[in-house]
């Protein structure tokens, strides 16, 4: 390998038409320059998405009502209904699939104007009342303080947990919030804690950091909504699916409330899990489409090395009939041509991956942090093993393109190979 | 040295087929210096190319140092070629991209001897064809007779039983001529068989045994009686032309 008689004459035959050669070799260049800015896209784009949801407990589903389309037991069609404080233990008890039950309540007043004031400060903010399993379900990183506990529940106490952005809206700068009051549609609660969202991609009704979470009995004591849940988050047990529960509660549901066993309409649900699970088949499908354009993009390269190995072979001809004559077996000849076409691909195809793979490197280094914001393009950089992998596949294909013509270069016959002009 | 038996070649080109050698029986000792002479067409390339592995032949047989060259794969005959023959040719075919040095240790190249053992050895041929000071040029910036004793030189040195030279004064002068067939004279007298194809009557009054081609066939088989060994009258006329 590391023999000069060698690299001389790969440096030889290639240089002897420099443009032809370098034209060829920007086939190959462009082929893995797209193949690395595409499959760093591509990955720039899932890693936004993700990251956007990245804790989000993706084995939950969203349970709400909705107006009833079937008249059943006497009472009529489009009828409204609510959740009630006792479903909550009634699905604690009937499903054992069940991991954790949240409930919630929105508190509204946000449409409405300025709903959260302080001193001279006011803002319109998204009002939650929730249980702490809450922040196992859809996790926040709390900044100051703690989240809402068991203890704040049983007690009612007026407490609040509030988001950085309503924390910036309502304090001074390094004002300590802790312990401060605020006024949420006239009622003082004391805050306990600031908090930014783990999950910017996975919304319920606004930007999270402009939310405020009181304990969910609380909520509704203070706001008269007697024993009203406006929905619930339910997550399965462990790594059972979680369309298990849905269908479960689902129907256990429809019973409690008088609903029609057909009535799939009155019981609004979305499946997380579901969700996610269509959208990694969507990245795994960008991310195969992806390779297929590549590669193929690399093969119409590979395929013009070919061509013209087998012109540089043709031009070679009298050469290789001279080296035969003189002892050079047709292994040693195939082994030749080969290298020089592996040479060729590898450093065409080396350039295009260490310039694609920078590219998308000073993209990475030029995009703003991921803050509170949604985001949908993050990190768009290429794993290491995928370029080791690009560079194996860049080998292989020098070899396959130097193989037809290093055998068409043994097929001649030493003889006719000298008598060749 | 070599034995050939009954030797039949015939070319196939497209419906025709062309017998080119009728059957040659020959045998060469191992020492001999021989010139196979004839027109063209009369098949001495093709006798030529069939001796050096280069071309098969159809039936009959070809014993090279008792050896029966048949059915060899190319492998095996790319071998034999480095180990027992050495080529020249009427058009030098040195590699291009190569000094006189490199071109000269090719052969050695190809039987794996280390770059700076081949090239000491290179050197020595080099000064036995005298070329030394060229050893760095490139085979364009030398002289024909230069290029041909470089190529002799790169046949040599492989330490070969049989030196097979195709039309070697054929793009020469005859000075230079000369001075390559005195050269191959005292290659022969160091014990290597040569065979010489030329259709210089002049060339081939200078080799011990003259074989005659004519229609595929071997015409006449004749020991030159007077060698002319090259004598003073050759090197007179060398310097008259300086």
């Amino acid at each position: 390998m590391f023999d000069r008689d060698r690299w001389q004459e790969i440096w030889s035959s290639l240089a002897k038409n420099k443009v032809r050669t370098l034209l060829t070799a920007f086939g190959v260049f462009w082929g893995i320059f797209m193949l690395m800015v595409m499959l760093g896209s591509g990955n720039g784009l899932k890693n936004g998405v993700t990251q956007g949801m990245g804790d989000m407990a993706t084995n939950s589903v969203f349970m709400w009502t909705r107006p009833t389309t079937i008249p059943y037991e006497g009472l009529p069609r489009n009828r409204r209904f609510n959740y009630r404080n006792d479903d909550i233990q009634a699905l604690k008890d009937n499903i054992p699939e069940i991991g954790l039950v949240s409930p919630r309540l929105e508190g509204g007043g946000r449409r409405s104007g300025n709903n959260v004031t302080r001193d001279d400060k006011a803002g319109a903010f998204s009002v939650f009342g929730d249980y702490p399993e809450w922040n196992l379900i859809d996790p926040s990183n709390m900044i100051m303080g703690r989240f809402i506990n068991m203890n704040d529940i049983e007690q009612k106490r007026k407490v609040a947990v509030i988001g950085k952005r309503v924390y910036e809206i309502l304090f001074e700068k390094d004002e300590n919030p802790l312990g401060k009051y605020i006024r949420i549609n006239g009622i003082y609660f004391q805050v306990v804690g600031v908090f930014t969202p783990k999950n910017m991609n996975m919304n319920f009704g606004g930007d999270k950091e402009q939310s405020i979470h009181l304990p969910f009995t609380t909520l509704q004591k203070a706001f008269n909504y007697g024993d009203i849940v406006g929905w619930f988050a339910i997550t399965s047990k462990g790594t059972l699916p979680v369309s298990i529960v849905e269908e479960k509660a689902s129907k256990l549901l429809r019973e409690r409330h008088k609903v029609s066993p057909d009535d799939n309409r009155a019981i609004g649900s979305f499946n997380l899990d579901k969700e996610f699970r269509q959208m990694t088949g969507l990245f795994a499908g960008i991310n195969a489409l992806i390779w297929v354009v590549g590669i193929g993009t690399l093969l119409a390269g590979v395929i013009g090395i070919s061509n013209i190995m087998l012109v540089i072979v043709k031009e070679r001809t009298r050469e290789i009939g001279i080296m035969r004559a003189l002892g050079a077996s047709p292994a040693k000849v195939i082994a030749q041509i080969v290298t020089e076409s592996v040479v060729l691909t590898t450093i065409a195809g080396y350039t295009g991956l260490v310039i694609g793979v920078f590219i998308m490197e000073m993209i990475d280094k030029n995009l703003p942090e991921p803050s509170g914001q949604e985001t949908m393009f993050l990190h768009p950089t290429i794993d290491f093993q995928v370029a080791i992998t690009s560079l194996l596949i860049l080998v292989v294909s020098g070899v396959i393109a130097g193989l037809i013509p290093a055998r068409r270069a043994v097929s001649v016959k030493p003889i006719d190979a000298l008598r060749y002009e | 040295m070599i034995t050939l038996q009954n030797i039949n070649k015939s070319y196939q080109t497209g419906n025709n087929s062309l017998h080119v050698l009728k059957g040659i029986n020959l045998h060469v000792e191992a020492g001999e210096m021989v010139s196979i002479m004839g027109s063209s067409g009369s098949g001495k390339s093709t006798l030529l190319n069939i001796l050096g592995l280069l071309d098969s032949y159809d039936d009959g047989a070809y014993y090279l140092d008792g050896q029966l060259m048949r059915e060899m794969s190319e492998t095996k005959a790319a071998q034999l070629r480095n180990k027992f023959l050495g080529f020249v040719f009427q058009s030098f075919n040195l590699i291009s991209f190569k000094n006189a040095m490199e071109n000269v240790a090719l052969p050695l190249y190809y039987q794996g001897v280390p770059r700076r053992k081949r090239n000491k050895l290179a050197m020595e041929y080099l000064e036995r064809v005298g070329l030394v000071p060229w050893a760095e040029h490139l085979p364009s910036e030398l002289s024909g007779g230069q290029k041909q004793r470089l190529a002799i030189a790169r046949a040599l040195i492989s330490q070969p039983k049989v030196i097979l030279a195709d039309e070697p004064t054929g793009a020469l002068d005859s000075v230079t001529s000369y001075e390559v067939l005195e050269l191959f004279q005292q290659i022969n007298k160091s014990g290597i068989t040569i065979i010489i194809v030329t259709h210089e009557n002049d060339i081939a009054h200078k080799t011990q045994r003259i074989i005659r081609l004519h229609d595929g066939k071997i015409n006449s088989d004749e020991k030159n009686g007077k060698i002319e060994v090259l004598t003073e009258e050759a090197f007179e006329l060398k310097s008259n032309t300086r």
